[in-house]
């Protein structure tokens, strides 16, 4: 009797693991799955709907969070992980992973401040530093009303919004502050998540855009899709050239555009404070991570075409949900690093 | 035909009933020391590095990885006592309402409504307490807070500040509202199973509804009351989301309950999917060890008071 259990029990196991990991039958490939970023979920969730609708591929895709995603990744109970943050060199190394950016998007500061309308503020780096470190109070403070001389700020208390959860969003923005205050680097850091020395958090970035509704005289920074879905009041950054730069598809796509991908190993890149007079300094691009040796060279050819796809034909679809896609000369080098990466256990490329 | 079945099918029977109940009791043991060890295998790293300042420390910086739980520990009791404060009060006059004063057409509807208000998810109260009473009462009720209770010498300093809405005593107050529900129809279960002949007695020798709640009533069930008001406080102990939601989730500590603060569940609601790094996760994990400790102390204090009350009892007679 315990035997057959035994083996029943055994046999429900290997079934599961089998439905879980879609990718291990031998042939055709059905499906493939992936675990990660919650931020990218929808587009994803979209390109594989009309990605099955016209190969019958399905993508089994759980949005976990970009930490359960890498670790997935490592432990290779999934074809991809996608994270919002980028892995160091030393990392991908270390696990044999290779990472590619997929889609971008931009961190936003949004205000409540009773007469201002969106795109009217303009606050300085050093301003949103000195807010987000609780140094600066209140929105008629000189350094605030410097920057915008035709404006009539209330001596109203700013209430600075951070996210309470874990999230990449809080790792792009912590990484714009610490990259143009060593003040911020040194008491606060770049993590997804910190220890803020002010004001309260919200769950998501709908729990900041609900919060920065609500509390007049209220600083958050939510996604732009968040922002520009809420009409929430987004202001005007300065970027490296100097120049206040609204929030938009265009200047996020200056900001990868501008960015160095050919020199940095792994595509390294984090697209805070990217050079050009028209880049938005809190853009970030979402990461897709792969094992560079592949087990399954036929699902890892269905993964790449797979994104291939997205990249060529989703453009439109992403933009739909405001998300931005990438540039075509970043597509580009991403698809030649396919080439000579990803390569199966006797060492020939996968792709093309 | 007779209801016991005899010989030796019946007693196999018998053998298997017991051990099959024997088994479900010894499981949820089972369940709980294999909760607790491996609580305590996840939480050794963080334990072992910070020792026991992790629970009187206010530091918690995931960049630096040093962590101390003292902020949750104070927000999670805090946000329960006020929660108790207030249901246990609002339960209580449920209840007796209900088995005492209420006219019979009316009992049925709002013991239903009660517990159809038990049977709401925490993150209905959450997003409520969220969208329509933080504002309510960030906008009409806080700033009057402040400017009377916020005035008092002693008690001030706990509630001055600015009426954000959202905070400490926000979380506590709806808190207090998801355990209502759920004491009172314990509650009222309990004062209902009173045999009527001990109260009429009461007021047939001249008693009030008070007398008869205070001497018949509260006597006889109090076993039932106090255990009710510690599931209602491992409710309060426990809840995430809705907390979540309305406590301003900020790691630090203030005095003023209208400021954000942060529990323990919450932190672990907020943090955990991201968390990297042994040191992160495991202090995650110290904390749900702590939180444990605290339900098991809530009920081991529970099981004191009850001890006590039959130990008077004994005196008494």
């Amino acid at each position: 009797m315990k035997t057959t259990a035994y083996i029943f029990l055994m046999a429900m196991v290997a079934a599961i693991c089998s439905m879980e990991t879609g990718g291990s039958y031998a042939g055709e490939v059905k499906a493939i799955s992936g675990a990660g970023a919650t931020f990218p979920y929808p587009i994803y969730a979209k390109w594989a709907s009309a990605y099955y609708k016209l190969t019958g591929i399905k993508l089994n895709y759980q949005s976990i969070g970009s930490g359960g995603g890498i670790k997935q990744i490592k432990a290779k109970t999934v074809d991809f992980g996608a994270s919002d943050a980028p892995l160091k060199p030393e990392e991908l190394d270390k696990w044999g992973l290779f990472q590619f950016p997929m889609i971008m998007g931009g961190v936003v500061p949004v205000v409540n401040i009773p007469g201002i309308k969106p795109g009217q503020l303009r606050i300085s780096n050093k301003t949103l530093v000195d807010i987000y470190l609780g140094k600066i109070r209140k929105w008629n403070d000189p350094a605030i009303a410097r920057e915008n001389p035709g404006l009539n700020l209330p001596g109203m208390n700013i209430t600075v919004v951070h996210r309470s959860d874990g999230s990449g969003t809080t790792w792009i923005f912590t990484n714009f502050l610490s990259k143009v205050s060593p003040e911020w680097k040194e008491k606060v850091g770049n993590a997804k998540a910190v220890a803020w020395p002010t004001g309260i958090g919200g769950k998501g970035n709908e729990g900041v855009a609900s919060y920065v509704k609500r509390i007049r005289g209220s600083l958050g920074y939510v996604e732009y899709a968040y922002a520009l879905q809420n009409r929430l009041t987004y202001i005007k950054l300065k970027n490296r050239a100097g120049a206040f730069v609204e929030p938009n598809m265009d200047t996020f796509q200056a900001a990868a555009a501008n960015a160095d991908w050919e020199g940095s190993k792994g595509f390294y890149v984090v697209l805070t404070d990217q050079p050009g007079k028209d880049s938005w300094p809190i853009t970030g691009a979402s990461f897709i991570l792969l094992q560079k040796v592949q087990d399954k060279p036929e699902v890892a050819k269905a993964v790449l075409s797979f994104f291939d796809w997205c990249y060529k034909n989703g453009q439109e679809m992403a933009k739909k949900l405001d998300y931005v896609p990438m540039p075509e000369k970043v597509v580009n080098l991403v698809e030649e690093a396919w080439k000579t990466q990803i390569k199966d256990k006797d060492g020939n490329p996968v792709w093309p | 035909m007779s209801i016991v079945r005899s010989g030796i099918r019946g007693r196999i029977l018998d053998v298997v009933f017991a051990n099959g109940t024997r088994i479900c009791a010894f499981l949820v043991l089972l369940i709980i020391v294999a909760i607790m060890v491996s609580l305590l295998i996840g939480a050794w790293p963080a334990l072992k590095k910070f020792g026991p300042s992790f629970i009187i420390s206010k530091e918690w910086n995931p960049v630096t990885e040093q962590f101390g739980a003292l902020v949750a520990i104070y927000g999670t009791v805090v946000t329960s006592i006020i929660a108790m404060l207030i249901g246990v009060p609002v339960s209580f006059g449920i209840a007796i309402f209900i088995t005492e004063l209420c006219p019979a057409w009316l009992k049925q509807p709002i013991a239903t409504a009660i517990e159809l208000l038990a049977a709401i998810p925490s993150i209905i109260y959450g997003m409520w307490g969220l969208f329509v009473f933080a504002p309510f009462f960030g906008d009409h009720i806080e700033p009057w807070i402040s400017d009377t209770l916020g005035r008092l010498p002693v008690i001030g300093p706990l509630f001055s500040g600015p009426p954000l809405g959202i905070g400490v005593l926000t979380a506590g107050i709806i808190l207090g509202i998801m355990v209502i529900p759920f004491m009172a129809s314990v509650f009222r279960d309990l004062f209902e199973v009173v045999p009527p002949v001990l109260k009429e007695s009461a007021y047939g020798i001249g008693a009030t509804t008070w007398e008869v709640i205070k001497k018949i009533v509260l006597p006889y069930t109090k076993v039932g009351v106090v255990g009710a008001i510690m599931l209602g406080l491992g409710r309060a102990l426990g809840e995430t989301m809705a907390v979540t939601f309305v406590i301003g989730n900020a790691d630090r500590l203030e005095t003023s309950l209208l400021m954000p603060g942060n529990t323990i569940s919450s932190s672990l609601a907020n943090q955990f999917t991201e968390a990297v790094g042994e040191i992160y996760t495991s202090s995650l994990i110290a904390l749900g060890l702590i939180l444990f400790f605290l339900t098991f102390m809530v009920l081991a204090l529970a099981k004191y008071l009850l001890i006590r009350l039959t130990l008077k009892e004994g005196v008494r007679t």
